[in-house]
C-alpha cells in the first residue's frame, strides 16, 4: 500500500507530569489518502486530542514517523511547523475561533496574512471565493456577532479553505451546533469532499461518523479499529427528513 | 509586505480598544508634552539671559585690579592702584586678540544744567569704549582721539541724564553742563539702552575723555579698570590669556605669585548664569522624564492585559501559520503605535502649552527641534522597551494551550 498524504507509523506521544510519564499515544499507524473523509473517534482520554494536535503540527510525536504531503515533521522547529500549518493544513474548531469585531472576509483572509507570497488583491479574491463556496457570498462584511453559530462555522470553514490545504482538520466542528445546523455543516463537508478535499474529522459523536467514508477509533492510546464505511449517509437527505423549523 | 500586514493587524487591534489605547497614551502624552514645554522654558530663559548679557557687549573683557598683598595684609581690590595707563597703552599695542581697548576712570558727582541738577557717574574713557559696550550715538558724535590727547572738556551723555537736565525737550547738543563745577560741552547723546540684567540703569552715564577725568576731576594717574573687546566670543578666552600674560609680565609677578588684577570675559559671566538655569532645566526634564517612564509602565501594563485577554486569538493565529516572531512583531508594533501616537499628540500638546505660556505668562520660550526629536525617539524606545516583554511572552505561548485558554 502506498503512502498517503498523511503517513503515521508507530507514533507515540508521552507527557511528563511531575514524576509520572503519561502515554497518550502508544504507537499508532495509519495512512490517509487524498480525497478521503476520515472520522477519528474515541471517548475522552483515548488520545484523540493528542492525535489531532500532532496531525495539525501543533505538537510533535515523542517517537515514530509523521509525514504530511511526504514531508517528515518530527525534527522540525517551531517556525518550520508554523510554515507547514500555514501552507498544508486548514483548521476548524468546535468554538469557531473567529476574531471578534472583525468582518467575515478579514477572518477568512487571516491565514494568508502570514504568507507573504500572496498579494493583497489575490488574498481578497480568494477570501471572496471561499466565502461563496460556503454560501456566505452575501455576508462578506458581517462581524461574528452579526452571524448565527452555523454561519460562524461556515466562515471558519472558508478560512480553512483559503490556503488550499492538503488536509482539513475539524475538531468537534459540530459540537456547538443544533442537529439541523450540524447536518447543514456536514452536508457542506460532504460537498467539499466531493470536490476532492481531504477531511479529517475528530469527534465523539457516532452519527457524525456515518457521514464519512472511513472511521478510525482510538482507545487508551491505541488504534482499535479502522473501518471503511459502505453505507455513507447523505447529509442533504437527512436534512430534508428533519421537521421544518417553524 | 509581511510587516505591512502586521502593521494593519496591530492598528485594527488598537482601533478595537480606542478608549483603552487613549488612556494608555495619556501617560506618554503628558510625559512628552511636559518634556517639550520644560525644555522650551529652560532654553528660553537661558537664551534671554544670554541676550541681556550680550547687549552689554558679549565680547567684552574687563580688567580690574585684584586683591593686593602688602606686608602680609590683603587689601580691598577696589582701593588698588595697580592698573596704570601704561598697561592700557601696552595692551593696545601688544595684544592682538582684541579689537578695542579703553581705560575706565569714573567719579560720582552732581551734574548741573541751568536750574536742573542730577546725581550721575562720569566715566573717563577712550573713544573705543562705545564699541566695547555696544553703545550707540543717537545724536552728535563721540569724542575723538585728538580730544583725548588735548584733555578736552567734552561729554557724551545718556538718556537718563538728558531727561533730568533737559526736561523741556531742549536740544542738549552744544550745551555746556557742569560736573562738579567743571564745565563740559555736550557733543553727543547716547541711544537709550534700559536696565541691564542686574537692574542698573545703563542710560545714567556721562562719557568724557579719560585724560580730562583723570586730570580735572579725580586728579589721579592710575586707571580704575580697563575694558577691551575680543575679536569674537570664541577668541575671548585667548584674549584673556594674552592680557593676563602681558599684565603679569608688566607687573613683575613671579611664577607662583597671585595676580594683582582680575581679567573676566562676558563669556564667564554668561556661563555662570546659564549654569543656574541649566540646572533648573535638568531638574524639570528629570521630572518630565519620570512621568514618561511611568507612561511606559502604563503601556507595559496594558500590553500584558492585552496579551492575556487575546490568548485564544494568539493561539488561532499560530494555528493558521503565524510564527512566534510574527506575534512578537505584532504586539511590539502595537506598543510602539501607542507610544508614538502618544508622542505625536504629546508633542503637539507640548507646543500648544508652550505657546500659551508665552502668550499668557510672557515667559521667553524657545522650542528646539532637538527637544521634539529627542522626546520622539524616547517614545519609540519606550514602546520597544516596555512592549518587548509582554510581546515576548505572547510569542512564547504554546498554541495548543492558547487555543484552549478560557
Amino acid at each position: 500500500m502506498d503512502k498517503g498524504i498523511l503517513h503515521l507509523h508507530e507514533l507515540k506521544r508521552e507527557f511528563r507530569m511531575g514524576q509520572e510519564v503519561v502515554q497518550a499515544l502508544k504507537g499508532v499507524s495509519f495512512d490517509i489518502h487524498k480525497g478521503e473523509f476520515v472520522t477519528i473517534m474515541g471517548s475522552s482520554g483515548s488520545g484523540k486530542s493528542t492525535m489531532l494536535n500532532i496531525l495539525g503540527c501543533l505538537d510533535q510525536a515523542t517517537t515514530g514517523v509523521y509525514e504530511i504531503d511526504g514531508i517528515p515533521v518530527e525534527q522540525m522547529t517551531r517556525n518550520e511547523l508554523a510554515e507547514i500549518r500555514n501552507k498544508k493544513i486548514g483548521f476548524i474548531f468546535q468554538s469557531y475561533n473567529l476574531l471578534p469585531r472583525t468582518t467575515a472576509i478579514e477572518n477568512v483572509e487571516l491565514p494568508l496574512l502570514y504568507n507573504s507570497r500572496v498579494s493583497t488583491d489575490e488574498r481578497r479574491h480568494r477570501a471572496v471565493e471561499a466565502l461563496k463556496m460556503v454560501g456566505l457570498g452575501e455576508r462578506l462584511d458581517h462581524t461574528p456577532a452579526q452571524l448565527s453559530g452555523g454561519q460562524q462555522q461556515r466562515v471558519a470553514i472558508a478560512r480553512s479553505l483559503i490556503n488550499d490545504p492538503v488536509v482539513i482538520l475539524a475538531d468537534e466542528a459540530t459540537g456547538n451546533l443544533d442537529t439541523r445546523t450540524s447536518y447543514e455543516i456536514m452536508s457542506l463537508f460532504q460537498d467539499l469532499n466531493a470536490q476532492g478535499k481531504t477531511i479529517v474529522f475528530v469527534t465523539h459523536e457516532e452519527d457524525i461518523a456515518s457521514f464519512s467514508s472511513r472511521t478510525i477509533v482510538l482507545k487508551d492510546g491505541y488504534k482499535v479499529s479502522d473501518t471503511y464505511n459502505d453505507d455513507i449517509w447523505i447529509a442533504a437527505d437527512h436534512l430534508a427528513e428533519l421537521p421544518k423549523p417553524v | 509586505m509581511r510587516v505591512l500586514n502586521l502593521l494593519k493587524i496591530s492598528w485594527n487591534a488598537i482601533q478595537q480598544n480606542k478608549v483603552r489605547a487613549l488612556l494608555t497614551m495619556l501617560g506618554v502624552i503628558i510625559g512628552v508634552a511636559s518634556v517639550i514645554a520644560m525644555l522650551a522654558i529652560g532654553e528660553g530663559s537661558k537664551e534671554s539671559i544670554k541676550e541681556q548679557i550680550s547687549s552689554m557687549g558679549s565680547n567684552m573683557i574687563t580688567i580690574r585690579p585684584g586683591a593686593g598683598f602688602q606686608g602680609g595684609v590683603r587689601t580691598n581690590p577696589s582701593s588698588q592702584q595697580t592698573l596704570k595707563l601704561e598697561d592700557y597703552l601696552a595692551m593696545e599695542k601688544d595684544v592682538d586678540a582684541i579689537t578695542e581697548v579703553s581705560p575706565v576712570v569714573n567719579g560720582q558727582g552732581q551734574v548741573i544744567y541751568g536750574s536742573n541738577n542730577w546725581p550721575s557717574t562720569l566715566y573717563g574713557v577712550a573713544p573705543g569704549y562705545i564699541d566695547i559696550r555696544v553703545l550707540k550715538i543717537a545724536e552728535g558724535s563721540m569724542f575723538t582721539e585728538a580730544e583725548v590727547n588735548s584733555s578736552a572738556k567734552v561729554a557724551v551723555i545718556g538718556q537718563t541724564v538728558v531727561e533730568n537736565l533737559f526736561p523741556d525737550g531742549e536740544d542738549p547738543l552744544g550745551k555746556t553742563i557742569r560736573f562738579n563745577k567743571i564745565p563740559f560741552k555736550v557733543i553727543g547723546v547716547l541711544e537709550a539702552k534700559g536696565e541691564n540684567t542686574f537692574g542698573q540703569d545703563q542710560d545714567d552715564i556721562i562719557l568724557a575723555p579719560y585724560t580730562t577725568v583723570q586730570k580735572r576731576i579725580l586728579a589721579i594717574t592710575y586707571v580704575q579698570s580697563i575694558v577691551a573687546s575680543a575679536i569674537s566670543e570664541d577668541t575671548a578666552p585667548d584674549a584673556v590669556d594674552q592680557i593676563s600674560e602681558l599684565l603679569r609680565e608688566r607687573h613683575n609677578i613671579g611664577e607662583f605669585q597671585e595676580d594683582d588684577f582680575n581679567v573676566m570675559s562676558m563669556e564667564q559671566l554668561i556661563s555662570t548664569f546659564s549654569s543656574t538655569s541649566e540646572m533648573l532645566t535638568v531638574l524639570l526634564v528629570a521630572i518630565a522624564g519620570i512621568s514618561l517612564f511611568i507612561g511606559g509602565i502604563g503601556i507595559m501594563n496594558i500590553m500584558y492585559v492585552s496579551v492575556k485577554e487575546r490568548t485564544r486569538e494568539i493561539g488561532l493565529r499560530m494555528a493558521v501559520g503565524a510564527k512566534g516572531s510574527d506575534i512578537l512583531v505584532q504586539f511590539l508594533i502595537e506598543a510602539i503605535l501607542i507610544s508614538v501616537t502618544g508622542g505625536i499628540i504629546g508633542a503637539l500638546l507640548g507646543i500648544g502649552v508652550t505657546q500659551i505660556i508665552e502668550k499668557i505668562l510672557m515667559w521667553p520660550v524657545i522650542i528646539t527641534t532637538y527637544s521634539i526629536f529627542v522626546s520622539f525617539a524616547v517614545c519609540a524606545i519606550t514602546g520597544i522597551f516596555f512592549g518587548w516583554y509582554p510581546a515576548r511572552k505572547a510569542a512564547a505561548l504554546d498554541p495548543i494551550n492558547a487555543l484552549r485558554y478560557e
